[in-house]
């Protein structure tokens, strides 16, 4: 089959305050054009599991694969250029560079990738502000817009190297219900437009509902 | 494979946007090395000139007949009393001459030689300088003037005349100031002195001489070396003393001493003879740089502070970097660019200040009675002050930045975002 993230057997343990066993053998994967949420109850090892996915967090145990290659025990350095080839992120809280324009924001990923021209990252740029509506924005300061628009900027951003995945913790957890159904579409027209694949952590029951396949966790253990 | 232009234009915004946390930290830089190029020009601009008043005053190798008694004295070349106790009362010294013997071959052995940059005969004479009833003890030194005012400064002590002035005149004399002052005698007058057998000889005063040094300006006056071996009544190949320059002071300690063998005279090097001076400067040296490397070190700290802050503040913007794929490095770098920037322009201000406040000093008159030649204070312009300053202000601005950058580098982003 063609996956484009697989897990075997993960685990990880927090050691502070007290040995804790966060998440046990998570085994799953998820499809190429697949709309997967995770969800579950706070401390269920969601997030903990989406880092690991992301690959930032690297102290676990188990396999990850990303596009049927093995991602697990990676050099820090090849990891960073993983996660910028190929996956998107977006958080919960915008998380946008404030000094930087809208549109200095959006290229900043593609630049550190330097596969293109600036000029054609720039033209990248404005064309997914563009399919997001916000286009507009282009040459404001980050800090100077509103909540809905940033994480419109920060989902720009995470395609701005067309990734194979993309990533979100629960990135409508901070929105009014109007700009979360906005991302939502936003993401389910990505699905069905571009065959991206989704994974993402929410807490928004209405939200997973409408994905393809609903990851649901409990102690650190997939439910089903 | 580092991507400069992108991490140098995150840097740049960095900085841009914290324009007064930027400016603090070069300014602090700027006042640093401000302050080192001035403080190390104008010390060792002082150094130098209190050196060369004396230094240039003192020939790189120094040759005369030393009046001592024998070594050797004459009861120990008796066989008899060669395993006897000797007790030798009331040594005298040598009967000898003042003169160097065979000065003249000598003097030119050494113009031959290559080493040498040149070479001057002297003849010390005591005499007495007669106003009136009074007499006045002091020297009278006969030179070859024009070759003395190729080898050493004295043209910059003749305050009145020239030393060509000395040459044209058989009969002239370059008074001492003081003596001058002391007789009420000015260029052009007539000067009486005295040998020490008591023959009188009128000279005509060409010129005044001041050294800065009062001992000196009290008793020391300069004649033609002929003119002088007149008034002795000696032959013209009487000289006692010969001063010689090299091209490198440093071979001064080796060749008087192989001199000094070669022709049985006493030849002292620069070095012997003003051994204490080289340790004061030494020592007026080791005070500046330690003062400078303070001021630099502070400006330092200062970098680090600032740097320190900048990155708590940036703690999310570091996350965000590295979660869309910019590495530890990557990071780093960024941090380091900032601080090697600030280091960079404040280091250069910091040169321009120390310029002109360099400037400034050596336009600050300066006169002072010791010191006929100096009219402002002394500045030395040594471009290597510069380059050790912007060298320094990238180096301490490199070590301030490494510790907060290395710390940025290793910030965990997950923990930032997750806000654990």
């Amino acid at each position: 089959m063609d996956f484009v993230l697989e897990t075997k057997n993960i685990n990880k343990y927090f050691e502070k305050p007290v040995e804790f066993h966060v998440l046990k053998d998570i085994s799953f994967e998820i499809e190429k054009g697949e709309f997967v949420s995770i969800m579950g109850k706070s401390g269920s090892g969601k997030s903990t599991l989406l880092y690991i996915l992301s690959t930032m967090d690297t102290d676990y145990t188990g396999e990850l694969y990303l596009n049927n290659t093995l991602i697990t025990g990676q050099k820090h350095q090849e990891l960073s250029r993983i996660r910028n080839k190929h996956i998107g992120f977006v958080f919960q809280f915008h998380y946008l560079l404030s000094e930087f324009s809208v549109l200095e924001n959006v290229m900043l990923p593609a630049k550190k990738l330097a596969e293109k021209s600036p000029m054609e990252i720039e033209q990248d740029a404005i064309e997914k502000l563009r399919m997001l509506g916000i286009e507009k924005l282009a040459t404001q300061r980050a800090s100077r817009i509103s909540g809905g628009e940033k994480q419109r900027v920060a989902i720009a951003r995470a395609l701005i190297n067309n990734p194979s995945i993309l990533m979100g913790d629960e990135p409508t957890g901070n929105l009014d219900s109007h700009n979360s159904e906005n991302v939502f579409n936003i993401f389910k027209r990505l699905k069905e437009e571009e065959g991206l694949s989704l994974l993402i952590v929410t807490h928004d029951e209405d939200f997973a509902k409408r994905t393809d396949r609903i990851i649901q966790m409990e102690d650190g253990r997939i439910l089903h | 494979m580092i991507n400069w232009k992108v991490i140098l234009n995150i840097a740049k915004t960095h900085l841009l946007t914290k324009m007064k946390s930027t400016v603090t930290a070069s300014l602090g830089v700027t006042f640093g090395i401000g302050a080192y190029i001035t403080l190390v020009s104008f010390m060792t601009g002082l150094n130098k000139m209190l050196d060369s008043l004396i230094l240039n005053q003192t020939p790189h190798i120094h040759i005369y007949n030393e009046i001592a008694p024998s070594k050797k004295q004459p009861v120990a070349l008796y066989q008899e009393f060669e395993d006897a106790f000797n007790v030798v009362n009331s040594i005298k010294p040598k009967q000898s001459q003042k003169k160097i013997h065979n000065g003249f071959p000598i003097l030119n052995y050494l113009k031959r030689d290559k080493k040498v940059y040149g070479a001057t005969p002297q003849l010390r004479a005591q005499i007495f300088y007669l106003s009136g009833s009074i007499e006045l003890g002091g020297n009278l030194i006969g030179v070859d003037i024009m070759e003395e005012a190729r080898l050493s400064n004295i043209g910059d002590y003749i305050v009145e005349g020239t030393a060509q002035d000395l040459k044209n005149n058989e009969n002239g004399i370059l008074l001492g100031a003081g003596l001058a002052k002391k007789m009420s005698l000015k260029e052009g007058d007539r000067v009486q002195i005295s040998t020490i057998k008591g023959d009188v000889f009128p000279l005509k005063i060409v010129g005044i001489y001041q050294s800065g040094i009062a001992d000196i300006d009290n008793i020391q006056s300069y004649a033609n070396l002929k003119t002088v071996q007149r008034i002795l009544g000696e032959a013209q190949n009487y000289i006692t003393d010969i001063n010689v320059k090299l091209y490198d002071i440093n071979q001064a300690r080796a060749m008087a001493n192989s001199l000094g063998k070669q022709f049985q005279v006493k030849a002292i090097s620069i070095n012997e003879a003003n051994a204490q001076f080289e340790t004061g400067s030494n020592i007026r040296n080791l005070i500046t740089y330690a003062v400078s490397i303070t001021l630099l070190i502070v400006a330092g700290f200062g970098i680090y502070n600032i740097l320190n802050m900048l990155i708590y503040e940036k703690m999310k913007d570091i996350a965000i970097l590295k979660a869309t794929g910019f590495s530890g490095n990557d990071v780093q770098l960024i941090f380091m660019s900032q601080a090697m920037i600030i280091g960079a322009i404040g280091g250069f201000f910091g040169l321009i200040v120390g310029f002109v406040l360099s400037k400034l000093i050596d336009n600050v008159a300066f006169e002072t009675e010791a010191l006929p030649t100096i009219t402002t204070y002394p500045i030395n312009y040594n471009v290597w002050y510069y380059v050790i300053g912007i060298s320094f202000a990238l180096i301490s601005t490199f070590v301030a930045g490494w510790l907060p950058s290395a710390k940025a580098k290793h910030i965990d982003p997950v923990r930032i975002i997750r806000g654990t």
